[in-house]
């Protein structure tokens, strides 16, 4: 119990999302009308992906300073969550720009950096199934793992800053938060991004669990 | 230094005695740039200045990553344990990527000059041009240095040369290419600062990844 109490607070801030991300009052917009409802679930998507990656990345570099093998279980099973978080964040955002933007997936810099670095990170699974020596695999993707973290970063944040982009808070847009979103709105959103970055962390946790076993009933 | 100066002259000796290496990198970019040019003759009034410049960074990109491949792959792994008792990592792929820099850049201003002599030359500002091609070469080189690296320790690494390399480059790609056709259309130079600021600075955070991450590498 003592070591559980952020899966109860997991469910109960994702219980709050749902119901008054869909029953809550949201402000009037032109063109987003009652699809503005999606920011508590496509927006968190994306901060529960990055704090992931972070996770992930932070692990790798235990490993290399400690080449403990239970950080590279944990890097890889949290990357494993990113990149769940990243399929669900392209739907939620495709089904959000089909009724927006009129296509499910506009040429936008946003998407296009995504698309890379879902690209960068399949990459990173295929480069570990190619070892077979344990400590190998782990030490040299966590390496890749830390390099393609360094790319993702200016990828998500920098790149698409520069250029014109459909998102909110590029191409000199104001952010999200300027001006599509009320106090109203932030009440819901900001309990939904860490619930969603707490359930994130439950999967990640009960799959490194079920890898732990595995390893000891081989 | 003096150290990296003796691993330098080695990587260049090494090349020097397999020049069929060498020779064989120029002429796969001439023969690429050949092979566009007779593919696109065509319809050669529908090549426009667009085109023109992204197909030429493609076939750099291709070019840059068969080049810097086989950096590590062409040495045997007895001989380079042995490099490793004699050198510090980071002189070894401090060393690789600054030859590798100069490698690309001899291949790239190579693969322009002929490009530009059979497709034409449509470039409005020639020294800002050069210029992306000279910050490409070396961006191209010192990320794909680490990656070849990475890809060497597989098995199997020629596709996973490309599977993990591309993802890598393609930002620096991006602002490459915006670069040049900033340069192309001739735009005043004050419009390409941005871009040049962001190169510099994906270059620093990659070479300097590399040196702290290499030493982990080589230990495998």
């Amino acid at each position: 119990m003592k070591n559980n109490w952020w899966k109860i607070v997991a469910v109960i801030l994702l219980s709050y999302t749902i119901y008054f991300g869909l029953m809550g009052t949201v402000p009037r917009r032109a063109i987003l009308n009652e699809s503005i409802r999606n920011v508590y679930f496509h927006v968190p998507m994306w901060f529960a992906m990055i704090a992931m990656l972070s996770t992930s990345v932070f692990n790798a570099v235990r490993y290399l300073r400690s080449n403990d093998l239970s950080y590279d279980i944990k890097s890889v099973e949290f990357t494993n969550v990113a990149i769940l978080l990243g399929i669900l964040g392209c739907a939620t955002g495709s089904i959000w720009a089909t009724f927006t933007w009129g296509d499910p997936w506009p040429n936008d810099p946003k998407l296009n950096s995504v698309a890379i670095s879902m690209l960068m990170y399949f990459a990173y699974l295929i480069l570990r199934g190619s070892f077979e020596d344990e400590q190998r695999r782990a030490r040299i993707s966590a390496v890749y793992n830390i390099l393609a973290f360094s790319v993702f970063i200016p990828l998500i944040f920098i790149l698409p800053r520069l250029t014109d982009s459909l998102h909110p808070g590029n191409g000199g847009n104001p952010a999200f938060s300027d001006y599509d979103m009320d106090s109203q709105m932030r009440r819901v959103f900001y309990p939904a991004v860490i619930g969603w970055a707490l359930l994130g962390t439950w999967i990640a946790t009960l799959r490194v669990r079920i890898r732990r076993l595995s390893e000891i009933e081989d | 230094m003096q150290e990296l100066r003796t691993l330098i002259g080695k990587e260049i000796t090494l090349e020097w005695r397999q020049r069929y290496a060498l020779n064989g990198m120029l002429l796969y970019i001439v023969s690429t740039v050949f092979v566009c040019y007779l593919s696109f003759r065509l319809k050669s009034n529908q090549l426009t200045p667009i085109t023109w410049n992204t197909l030429f960074w493609i076939i750099l990109l291709f070019t840059a990553v068969n080049a810097v491949s086989k950096s590590f792959t062409q040495e045997r792994a007895g001989r380079l344990l042995y490099y490793y008792t004699l050198a510090s990592p980071q002189g070894i792929i401090l060393s690789k990527i600054l030859y590798n820099s100069v490698l690309m850049l001899i291949l790239s201003l190579a693969g322009f000059g002929f490009y530009a002599f059979v497709m034409g030359n449509p470039v409005g500002d020639l020294p800002m041009y050069l210029l992306t091609i000279v910050l490409s070469s070396i961006g191209f080189a010192s990320s794909l240095t680490m990656v070849a690296g990475i890809a060497s320790k597989a098995e199997n690494n020629g596709a996973l040369m490309a599977i993990l390399s591309f993802p890598v480059i393609i930002p620096m790609l991006l602002m490459v290419m915006k670069l040049a056709k900033n340069a192309m259309d001739g735009l005043d130079r004050s419009a390409s600062s941005d871009e040049v600021l962001v190169l510099l600075a994906l270059d620093a955070i990659v070479v300097t990844l590399s040196l702290i991450l290499f030493p982990y590498l080589w230990r495998s």
